[in-house]
């Protein structure tokens, strides 16, 4: 069930809050054993949430629609009275004395907070692999990774453990796993949506960001979230109305197989309906990496240096060797990092210029195996990390809104995700392209 | 300080620290910031003032 559907069949007092909420707390105990999708589960607290909802509703109290929507939250997220472990056993025992910005939010729009979702440890990497609670596995295939660092989020809703949930993206963490787990993931423009109360890990880079079903869901949460006008659902264009770019050198030098092919095949259904499809080059989007990483690594060393130093055995090794990098970045190459940020965010708005959004696919490669370190695409070799982040990570430094919204099945039935890039600013408007994009091309639950 | 210095300077305290792992890491994060100062991306002393 989408957050549209329940909206409706809520208010026709076809469904309660309840029945839903049970659904995915039964949802949660048959599949997150073998998953390992959640962290914290909120059962008691959730029951009373939806009660509360239908009798809200019953007494005539609408707040809206997310009104007793279950909803879960990334382990990054503060929830009064909770711990927020980032997935990491360096937080054991802190308790949350108040909620997060959006958090509160969410409260207030009557959702039913379900509980905590697993990550990557402080959201440092792409796979969810490297938890102090375990590895997320992938919905279709248990025996790959669910991408990260919002894993378990995605996985939640993938699985009808929640109807939506919050995540961070960073370099591509809301995205990354919407792609691999075959759901839509919004990265909304660069501090539209409040961090406060979220565990950090770059604050040049992070943003905050619904993963959903559906984009209508989508936009749902996103208008709620600003506080604009909740609509409970949205239109799409013409869709021979969309001027689309393809970003050509760089991004698509190498990709898989399964995903290039879906890619095009997608690309062609847009131009059938009559869309405008252009290729673009961004200019120097060679640079990125290294903008991305000095920015990352010079933005966490100082938020980690203290555990480093006194609890180094917390954290997994591989999160712990990648912090202990960070604390050798140099003031003056964060400053050129810093440079290189603006002349990327002049370059995508150069490349925008003239169309409605750039268009590429989200991942290069399908989920690949847990256990994966380097993976061969078109003949070249390289970290995992890198080729999961190189599609996402540059609209991150720039700040442009991106999603994430699953396009097809490879051969072997996994989730290939399609990634719409818009103008700064203009989230809404990239949201109905990407309902226009959703609906030409057909939907495809997870 | 150059990159080669940096790279040198950093392994040897990341080897006195006991963490001889982060060697590859190193050396990754010195190749993001060769490609960073190639790109000549801020002002110099000694060269021409942009406008702000």
């Amino acid at each position: 069930m989408t957050v549209e559907e329940f909206a409706r069949l809520w208010r026709e007092r076809r469904v309660s809050a309840q029945e839903v909420t049970d659904t995915c707390l039964q949802a949660i105990e048959r599949d997150n054993p073998r998953l390992n999708a959640f962290i914290l589960v909120t059962a008691e607290e959730a029951r009373q949430q939806a009660r509360i909802a239908d009798e809200e509703l019953a007494s005539g109290l609408d707040r809206g629609p997310l009104h007793g929507v279950p909803f879960s939250l990334k382990d990054l997220f503060d929830v009064d009275g909770q711990p927020t472990t980032a997935a990491s056993h360096v937080r054991d025992g802190h308790v949350a004395t108040s909620d997060a910005a959006l958090v509160n939010t969410l409260r207030h729009a009557g959702a039913v907070l379900i509980g905590k979702t697993n990550l990557h440890e402080f959201a440092l990497g792409t796979t969810n692999e490297e938890s102090g609670y375990g590895p997320v596995r992938n919905p279709i295939d248990p025996a790959r990774v669910s991408g990260g660092s919002s894993g378990g989020s995605a996985v939640s809703v993938a699985t009808g453990m929640a109807l939506a949930t919050l995540g961070t993206d960073t370099g591509g963490s809301i995205r990354i796993p919407a792609a691999a787990c075959g759901i839509v993931g919004l990265k909304p423009t660069y501090d539209e949506l409040s961090c406060d109360g979220v565990v950090p890990l770059s604050k040049t880079l992070d943003h905050a960001g619904p993963l959903t079903q559906t984009v209508t869901d989508a936009a749902i949460v996103y208008q709620v979230l600003r506080g604009l006008p909740a609509q409970r659902t949205i239109h799409a264009r013409a869709a021979n109305t969309l001027r689309l770019a393809i970003p050509t050198p760089y991004f698509l030098d190498a990709i898989e197989t399964d995903v290039r092919r879906s890619f095009e095949q997608a690309i062609e259904q847009l131009r059938a309906a009559g869309a405008t499809i252009g290729e673009v080059t961004i200019n120097h989007v060679a640079l990125t990496p290294a903008v991305y990483v000095m920015l990352a690594f010079g933005d966490a060393a100082p938020y980690h240096a203290v555990a480093l130093d006194t609890m180094p055995e917390r954290y997994t090794e591989p999160v712990r060797l990648r912090l202990e990098t960070a604390r050798y970045v140099l003031a003056e190459d964060y400053v050129r990092a810093l440079a290189g940020r603006d002349l990327l965010r002049r370059s995508v708005d150069a490349a925008l210029s003239g169309y409605d959004a750039l268009i590429l696919p989200t991942l290069p490669l399908v989920a690949p195996a847990l256990g994966t370190t380097t993976v061969e695409i078109a003949g070249r070799q390289e970290p995992v990390r890198n080729a999961m982040l190189r599609l996402t990570q540059l609209f991150n430094v720039t700040g442009h809104p991106a999603i994430s919204l699953p396009i097809a099945r490879s051969s072997t039935g996994l989730p290939v995700g399609l990634q719409l890039v818009g103008t700064r600013m203009q989230t809404s408007a990239l949201l109905t392209l990407a309902r226009t994009v959703e609906q030409t091309l057909g939907a495809l639950s997870a | 300080m150059t990159v080669e210095a940096w790279l040198k300077a950093a392994i040897a305290d990341a080897e006195r620290r006991g963490l001889p792992q982060l060697t590859p890491l190193l050396e990754g994060l010195a190749q993001s910031m060769t490609t960073l100062r190639k790109a000549s991306l801020t002002e110099r002393a000694g060269g021409e003032t942009h406008d702000r």
